[in-house]
């Protein structure tokens, strides 16, 4: 078994759902319930990478995270290390790609909640932060977790976005989706069929796992309008 | 000054063209139960939401116990968490993932631990619902949730309480009883409560004064017994489901007998002096149908020269113990609609096509200035 390749996959996944958690939560409850201009441009572009090409996306990212492009060039001057071909380069593109993952169910979540159970909350007293800490976010957590599983599961089976951007460097950028492909081109199918048998088995535990949570949060609504 | 005893404890004035037109003002003593009532879209609980600073009006000034919540005025607006408010929302809003007694202490969280456990518990005493502490709100009936959404509105001992329709999600019988013990349990609030409701039975029962809206407008306010007997318009006698509402023409007023005295297609009818209205005036009248009293066929009685009108019964329809008769005046082109008991209907033999004769006790006509309205007719 490949182990290397896969610390590293669960270690992008983490990364990346580390930054999504804070930025899925806040992203997806202002747009369910911010009301400002351009609010729908802001829902389109978030949604973007659900239709766009990995390789599309990897392409503008990689010119993004360049040394010659502002942002790569203002990681360099920061942290002293690139971003194209590197794990933090693998981290940010991660991020961007799976936006739409994490945000569209979080921000599902938070809509679902009705409006007047937030207004009893300030006529209860309670600020909008109170309200967020315990009103919002324990009625929101079911699509928060069920957005962050998806978020795992998504980045373990990345490969275009991660083979444009990190290439295939092992230890620094060469993940278990692109093992498998390595694999295969070398006519290595053990190896290649081990790592995809266990990239199965996360999917699969994944979808499991978000289908328990629906059907706990749908047995729980069907309680409620009884 | 002494708020307290004032009848201004509450005090409203909002104005704003859209998206729902308001224009009310209106004060509300402290003890006092005012009942907003009108149509959908009429404004009534986005006049609740302005008073909670839920919603922000155009023009608004609200103050409560001396304290000035909204003045737009002075671009004072206190946000709803520092309003000493107690809201009961249509659906209860109450937290599903919390117990009932924490949906009650998230509001009095601010007391210490033990006075905060024996305030919950003084609250659901209050509201009759002991025992049912560590439930959630998906294990209790509508009533049941009814009454914790009420105990958490008084958890935080508001300055006002504003119910937004509260009894409309329960059936008949838990609604009865809910309207029952917010009759009894006002008395001992000692605050203003802004009921919302399209209920008129409820409004009747409850109200200490009913607030009539339409299109954000406040139409007429008053006692219950004022505004179901002597609207102020004929806009406002539709809006209260008032029958028997009708056009006349004034013919003459005498002051010495008391009486004033229109013409209604061809009968003449007396009705208390109203001199405000000028000879030869159109107005429109109503006459509630308790006071319509039939002529009994068989033998005569004192009150038959009372206003009598004849006519034909066009419908006789037994609801009950009543029977709902509805007369055709075919000579003045209108109906009459009064209940007589169902046991009077068939001693009398009370079906369609029967000529029978009543009389419109004078006392209980009451005249309005007409407000056209567009497409409606009534015979004169």
């Amino acid at each position: 078994m490949d182990w290397q390749t896969l610390v590293l996959s669960f270690k992008l996944a983490f990364c990346t759902l580390l930054v999504l958690l804070p930025v899925g939560i806040v992203t997806g409850r202002v747009l369910a319930y911010g009301r400002f201009h351009g609010r729908t441009f802001a829902m389109a572009c978030v949604a973007l990478p659900l239709v766009l090409p990995p390789t599309v996306l990897g392409f503008y990212l990689l010119e993004a995270f360049g040394q010659q492009a502002v942002i790569g060039r203002w990681f360099h001057q920061l942290t002293g290390y690139p971003l194209a071909f590197t794990f933090a380069g693998l981290v940010c593109a991660s991020v961007i790609f799976n936006l739409p993952f994490a945000i569209l169910p979080m921000q599902r979540a938070f809509t679902a909640i009705a409006t007047d159970i937030r207004e009893a909350s300030w006529c209860c007293g309670l600020s909008h932060w109170q309200t967020f800490l315990r009103i919002e976010l324990p009625l929101a957590w079911p699509g928060i977790i069920a957005a962050l599983i998806l978020v795992f599961a998504h980045t373990l089976g990345e490969f275009g976005v991660v083979l444009m951007i990190g290439g295939n460097i092992p230890g620094e950028t060469r993940t278990a989706a692109i093992a498998i492909y390595d694999y295969m081109q070398v006519l290595n199918e053990d190896a290649a069929g081990r790592l995809s048998a266990l990239l199965l088995a996360c999917a699969f535990i994944s979808i499991l796992l978000i289908n328990l949570l629906n059907l706990r949060f749908v047995n729980h609504e069907h309680k409620r309008n009884l | 000054m002494n708020t307290n005893a004032t009848s201004d404890y509450l005090s409203i004035d909002v104005q704003q063209a859209g998206p729902i037109p308001l224009n009310v003002q209106l004060s509300c003593g402290r003890n006092e139960l005012i009942v907003l009532v009108g149509p959908s879209g009429s404004g009534k609980t986005t006049l609740l939401r302005t008073v909670a600073g839920l919603h922000p009006a155009r023009h608004a000034y609200v103050r409560c116990a001396g304290a000035v919540w909204s003045d737009s005025n002075n671009r004072i607006h206190h946000p709803t968490q520092h309003r000493r408010i107690g809201f009961v929302f249509q659906h209860y809003a109450l937290f599903p993932h919390l117990s009932v007694y924490r949906n009650i202490a998230l509001a009095c969280r601010n007391l210490p631990a033990p006075e905060r456990q024996q305030h919950v518990r003084d609250m659901l005493c209050l509201v009759n619902l002991e025992g049912l502490e560590e439930r959630i709100p998906s294990q209790l009936s509508g009533g049941q949730q009814q009454r914790v959404a009420l105990a958490r509105a008084l958890a935080r001992n508001p300055s006002v309480l504003l119910l937004d329709e509260p009894f409309s999600a329960v059936d008949q019988v838990t609604r009865r009883k809910l309207r029952r013990e917010l009759a009894q349990l006002r008395h001992k609030l000692n605050i203003p409560i802004l009921l919302v409701t399209h209920d008129l039975d409820e409004a009747r029962m409850l109200a200490d004064r009913m607030c009539i809206l339409q299109e954000g407008a406040l139409l007429q306010s008053g006692t219950p017994q004022e505004v179901l007997t002597r609207p102020a318009t004929a806009q406002v006698a539709r809006l209260v489901d008032l029958g028997n509402l009708f056009t006349g023409v004034i013919v003459r007023h005498d002051a010495t007998r008391n009486y004033s005295c229109i013409r209604w297609g061809d009968v003449e009818l007396e009705c208390t002096l109203r001199t405000e209205f000028s000879i030869g005036a159109r107005v429109d009248w109503i006459i509630p149908p308790e006071n319509i009293i039939l002529h009994r066929v068989d033998r005569p009685s004192k009150g038959e020269h009372e206003n009598p009108v004849s006519g034909v019964i066009e419908q006789a329809l037994a609801l009950g113990e009543n029977t709902s008769i509805l007369m055709g005046t075919g000579h003045i082109g209108a109906q009459l609609s009064f209940m007589v008991p169902t046991h009077v209907a068939r001693r009398n033999n009370l079906q369609e096509g029967t000529a029978i004769t009543v009389s419109l006790l004078a006392d209980a006509i009451h005249l309005m200035a007409p407000v056209p309205v567009p497409g409606k007719t009534t015979p004169v």
